[in-house]
């Protein structure tokens, strides 16, 4: 019996060595294993062994199957890892054929800007709030120190509806709104639309947007003016940019400072972006003046604020080197994929 | 503003600084420095020679040989200029000397000219003579320069002496930004009191004094205001034997790098004036006064006028008038008459400086159309201390250039003038406002150089007349910042109580709907706000329609913008068009911006802003690709019932069969559609356009960012397909609303899977295929649950006339 086992065995092994395709491996192993296999006929004819003998030539019987088992396993592992990489071989693709794109739409590179300056300060703990873009002359300009026949309220080049409702020319109307609502202290934002009457070209458009921010709380500085939009502009233009503020007026704000940071693109040593003068003027701020606070309702002995406004497109035609300010309201879409 | 640096370091001597350092330090002290030039760019090796001799070129009939003496040594110089004779003092640039530009006196070029020795036509010739336009400049700043020709120098210039220097352009002009409210900076002296506070440096005003001769001015003129509401003084003074000639050269070229043409002594006197003291002045022909009366007074609506440029202007009872006892002579503050000009022959002036209400000059200028250098400083409000000291001035100088005679007296009306203002100072809380540890001192020290007083009794600062900006504790609180420097103001973050920065639901619903616009393939365009009314038409909007109703514009730059918009999509077609013009293929775009919807017109409160999603698109997709992006954005911003697509839409400027208003919940928040041809052609584009709008205002109170997890169905569905034929007029939304109602609880959903209208269906049929899903959450389905279901929604259908196919 060990003999015919042992032949069997070796029978098999020869087969499965020899076999080049898994569906012979099968017939292997139904030819041995099988229930009419050769090694379950050994089992059939146990009836004939002495029973003494019986556990020992299951045994043997068993270790036969688990050792043809094995390696029919084996070379059936190799097999079809040959055939998949035969596969594989044949499935060879050009990597640098055109990609299929999704095809998304783009921002608007005002809105990517505006995006940036409100992570920036919502970040510092300021709330981005709107107003209106028509609007009262009381909001617009009286509110803010810019009484009638005030010089400012003319070379604003406003449009005007009727007497006393106008398309506002600043977003500094919407201070207005939210100090009225007498709830202190204020950190707002207010991005939004404004108006002036001026001719569409290169640098001008008679309707451009703005972002209004203001800070009102007790023993607020110029100081923290100062910090306050350095660190916007370290975050808006990179960790090595300078602030440099420089006395201006503004109606609304005493003191007031226009801002300068350094050129982003040659550092301040002077280039074609800023004219070779090293500094690029981004925005007007100051501190809130106390007869606006008064105005509003807020006792200027109490409270003191700041507030600033950035123009929006500066910063995008700033940031992406966009030379027609046209650009931003033709909508080619050639245009608006760049961004 | 341009100023020449020597005429600021007239009144401020012991200012030293290179021009780098003054711009710097003057832009941080708060009177901005826009640039400057150097008005001996590109001027080298230039001194003053005399012509010794002249001979004739051998070789060329133009030229000729001179030799000039230019102090160490007499140098031979060809040239072609036809002006020059021997004795004559030029400007010579020598060997390896450069000039700023060409004889023709075109754009000078950056680098100037190099001048080399040479040879011309055979001749050596070691230099070059100059004109004035080699020189930089022009005949206009230097009319005593010769046309076509060399700069010849007058008697008492020094051979061999720097020519540059002679000729004054050893400067630098600087060209200010002055805020609107310093309005006493709209003068040399002005900006130098700055100068000299900015670099602690001391400010010498000139003093005036003016010789008088025994006549008095009481009887050459007399004055009368009779609007005193608009003329708060008014000073005239009088000078008689007036020589007209050329005013003195350091005049000619602190004008003339101010930007102003040198003209004649009396002329330039009161530019001069102007300049300097930044008060407008005016002369007239005395003679030509009628009644040796000036009359201030309101003009007669409907007057007419001519101006000394001679044109006429339509005149109002608003525009202040200079009359003499007869007739009108000058538009107060704008611009004098063409009756009492000036001329050559003029023998006794009359000066007159005075102070206009600013408002008033600068909307009588805005009426009339006529704004210029004068009405520009009145309309800033003047000092009428600053009149006074301005006249008294002009006279000094009358009388020192020898122009004439100054007649002793002023004549002089002027209202009360206002008390100083006084503003308590507190260095505490100017420290506390600026955030800054400057002493006491410091501060004082300050308001001296700026010219405030300080009572220590009272703690008050008195501020001088000609600075009306300040008023109050906070405008101190610049002035010490500014001398003391923005740059050294420390820098700190707002502390106290912490407050939430976010945004408004609104603006986060509007995030969203750019997100899903964009994640569909449209990229954000921005339209104007106001549009043309010829866009009604456009859209075939009808007469009398509510979108017609817009909010009109007074003062419009052109009809094109002429109203604002009560609708969203001209915006949209006129920016598809453009792509489309320009062979852009597959466009998609979006916008969200306002439009804006009157209550009443006129309008007597502010209308109502609404928020529109705009998505326009050709190329690539269809009626059905733009309702899935309304569905992903409903879907993305919490909105998770099923929208209704109303064909009963009117839009006139969509196809009437391709249609609809999309009702959410039973409210109409949006319509979307194919644009009607009409309208494509009208824009030009010539290629099927769809549009959606959704009216945010409408869509937000539905919106919402709360989402619950219902759980994952943990038992298997089954689903049912059904073939039907349908007669045509029955919409799927129809039949999607059966089987919705129908379905009850078990129904999970349903997907229409085949549409078909051909020829094996028959006539006013068409073929539909549904799937159908049932699960429920809590067991398998059982076959009985699912034929009962199915039972009703087939009832249902065939109550809609359609027939199951098998």
């Amino acid at each position: 019996m060990k003999e015919k086992l042992a032949q069997i065995k070796a029978e098999a092994l020869k087969q499965i060595e020899a076999s080049e395709q898994l569906e012979r491996l099968n017939e292997i192993r139904v030819n041995y294993l099988g229930k009419k296999g050769q090694l379950t006929a050994v089992l059939k004819g146990m009836k004939d062994v002495a029973p003494e003998d019986r556990p020992k030539i299951g045994q043997m019987v068993n270790e036969t199957r688990e050792e043809i088992e094995k390696v029919l396993e084996a070379s059936r592992v190799k097999m079809e890892r040959a055939l998949r990489e035969a596969r594989m071989k044949a499935e060879v693709i050009d990597v640098t054929l055109p990609a299929k794109k999704n095809n998304v739409g783009h921002r608007h590179p005002n809105t990517i800007a505006l995006e940036e300056v409100e992570r920036i300060f919502v970040g510092m703990g300021y709330e981005v709030v709107e107003g209106p873009e028509v609007e009262k002359d009381y909001y617009n300009f009286e509110a803010l120190n810019i009484p009638d026949g005030h010089p400012a309220k003319d070379e604003q080049d406003t449009f005007y509806i009727s007497g006393d409702i106008l398309l506002r020319t600043q977003t500094s109307s919407t201070q207005v709104h939210e100090m009225e609502k007498g709830k202190l202290p204020i950190r707002m934002i207010a991005p939004g639309r404004v108006f002036r009457s001026d001719e569409v070209d290169a640098t001008h458009s008679p309707s451009f947007h703005q972002i209004e921010g203001l800070v009102i709380d007790k023993n607020i500085t110029f100081a923290d003016l100062k910090g306050t939009l350095a660190e916007f502009a370290r975050e808006l233009f990179g960790d090595k940019t300078k602030v440099k503020f420089r006395p201006h007026h503004f109606p609304f704000t005493e003191p007031s400072a226009e801002v300068d940071v350094s050129c982003f693109k040659c550092g301040g040593s002077g280039c074609r972006f800023c004219k070779g003068s090293g500094w690029i003027e981004i925005l007007g701020c100051g501190m809130v003046h106390p007869h606006v606070l008064e105005m509003s309702g807020i006792d200027p002995e109490e409270y003191t604020g700041f507030a600033f406004g950035v123009g929006l497109e500066r910063i995008a035609l700033l940031k992406y080197e966009i030379d027609d300010m046209r650009l931003l309201y033709e909508n080619d879409i050639r245009f608006l994929k760049q961004f | 503003m341009n100023t020449a640096l020597s005429w600021i370091k007239a009144y401020v001597p012991e200012l030293e600084c290179t021009d780098q350092e003054y711009c710097d330090a003057m832009t941080l002290s708060g009177t901005k420095v826009e640039g400057y030039e150097r008005l001996d760019k590109n001027l080298e090796k230039i001194v003053v020679g005399q012509i010794e001799k002249i001979e004739r070129h051998p070789d060329a009939d133009k030229l000729i040989v001179c030799q000039v003496n230019i102090g160490a040594e007499t140098i031979q110089i060809v040239t072609g200029a036809p002006n020059v004779k021997e004795g004559d003092k030029v400007p010579v640039v020598v060997d390896g000397g450069k000039v700023a530009g060409g004889h023709d006196g075109g754009p000078l070029p950056e680098e100037g000219i190099a001048i080399k020795a040479g040879k011309l036509r055979g001749v050596p010739s070691n230099g070059m003579m100059c004109s004035i336009e080699e020189l930089g400049s022009t005949r206009e700043m230097y009319p005593e320069a010769p046309e076509n020709g060399i700069y010849i120098f007058g008697e008492d210039a020094e051979v061999g002496s720097d020519a540059v220097e002679a000729l004054g352009l050893k400067d630098t002009v600087f060209e200010y930004e002055i805020t609107s409210n310093r309005v006493d900076c709209y003068s040399v002296l002005g900006i130098a009191r700055e100068a000299a506070a900015t670099f602690r440096k001391p400010f010498c005003a000139p003093e005036v004094m003016v010789q008088e001769n025994g006549e008095k001015v009481e009887d050459y003129i007399s004055v009368e205001v009779k609007d005193a509401d608009l003329c708060p003084r008014y000073t005239a003074r009088v000078c008689t034997n007036i020589k007209i000639a050329p005013s003195p050269k350091w005049m000619q070229r602190r004008l003339a790098a101010s930007g102003i043409r040198p003209i004649n002594n009396l002329v330039d006197i009161t530019n001069y004036v102007m300049e300097e003291y930044g008060q407008p002045m005016h002369a007239y022909d005395l003679d030509q006064i009628a009644g040796h009366k000036i009359i201030v007074r309101r003009a007669k609506d409907g007057d007419e006028f001519q101006t000394l440029d001679g044109q006429v202007r339509k005149l109002d009872s608003e525009v202040l008038m200079i009359c003499d006892a007869e007739k009108e002579i000058g538009i107060a503050g704008i611009m004098g008459g063409e009756n009492s000009k000036i001329t050559d022959d003029v023998k006794t002036v009359l000066f007159e400086a005075a102070t206009f209400n600013g408002t008033n000059i600068r909307k009588s200028a805005k009426r009339i159309g006529l704004r210029t250098d004068a009405s520009g400083k009145f309309e800033k409000g003047l000092d009428p201390r600053n009149a006074e000291a301005a006249i008294n001035r002009a006279c000094q100088l009358i009388q020192e250039l020898g122009c004439g005679e100054v007649v002793g007296g002023i004549a002089d009306v002027c209202q009360p003038m206002k008390e100083p203002v006084k503003i308590k100072f507190d260095a505490k809380k100017v420290n506390g406002l600026l955030g800054t540890e400057i002493s006491e001192e410091e501060m004082l020290g300050i308001f001296r150089m700026i010219e405030l007083k300080y009572d220590e009794e009272t703690q008050m600062l008195e501020i001088p007349s000609f600075r009306q900006d300040l008023l109050g504790a906070a405008d101190i609180a610049e002035e010490v910042a500014r001398f003391y420097g923005y740059d050294k103001i420390p820098v700190s973050l707002p502390n106290g109580e912490a407050t939430t920065g976010k945004l408004s639901f609104k603006l986060r619903i509007e995030q969203k709907a750019r997100d899903i616009a964009e994640y569909c393939g449209f990229s954000q365009g921005m339209c104007y706000s106001f549009e043309s009314p010829k866009v009604f038409d456009k859209l075939l909007i009808p007469e009398g329609d509510a979108l017609r109703r817009a909010i009109t514009i007074a003062n419009p730059l052109g009809e094109d913008f002429s109203i604002m918009r009560t609708v969203s999509l001209n915006g949209m077609l006129n920016s598809l068009a453009t792509n489309y013009n320009r062979r852009n293929k597959e466009v998609r775009l979006y916008e969200l911006g306002n439009i804006y919807i009157a209550d009443e017109l006129p309008l007597t409160k502010l209308p109502e802003e609404r928020v529109q999603f705009t998505l326009g698109m050709y190329g690539e997709g269809d009626f059905y690709s733009m309702k899935g992006v309304v569905e992903e954005f409903f879907d993305c911003i919490g909105m998770k019932k099923k929208a209704v697509y109303d064909p009963a839409s009117i839009k006139p400027f969509l196809h009437p069969g391709r249609q609809a208003d999309i009702v959410y919940e039973g409210k109409k928040v949006g319509y979307l559609g194919e644009v009607h041809p009409e309208v494509c052609d009208n824009y030009g584009i010539g290629t099927k356009v769809y549009v959606a709008v959704l009216d945010m205002p409408e869509v937000i109170p539905f919106a919402t960012f709360d989402r619950k997890y219902e759980g994952i169905a943990k038992y298997p569905a089954v689903s049912r397909d059904i073939s039907m034929v349908v007669p045509k007029d029955i919409l799927a939304g129809q039949i999607e609303a059966v089987i919705a109602q129908r379905g009850g609880k078990i129904l999970e959903g349903y997907q229409l899977f085949d549409i078909y209208e051909g020829a094996q269906i028959k006539q006013g049929f068409k073929s539909m295929a549904y799937s159908i899903t049932f699960r429920a959450k809590d067991r398998t389905l059982e076959e009985s649950d699912i034929t009962s279901v199915m039972k009703k929604v087939l009832n249902g259908l065939e109550g809609l006339g359609i027939e199951l196919r098998q």
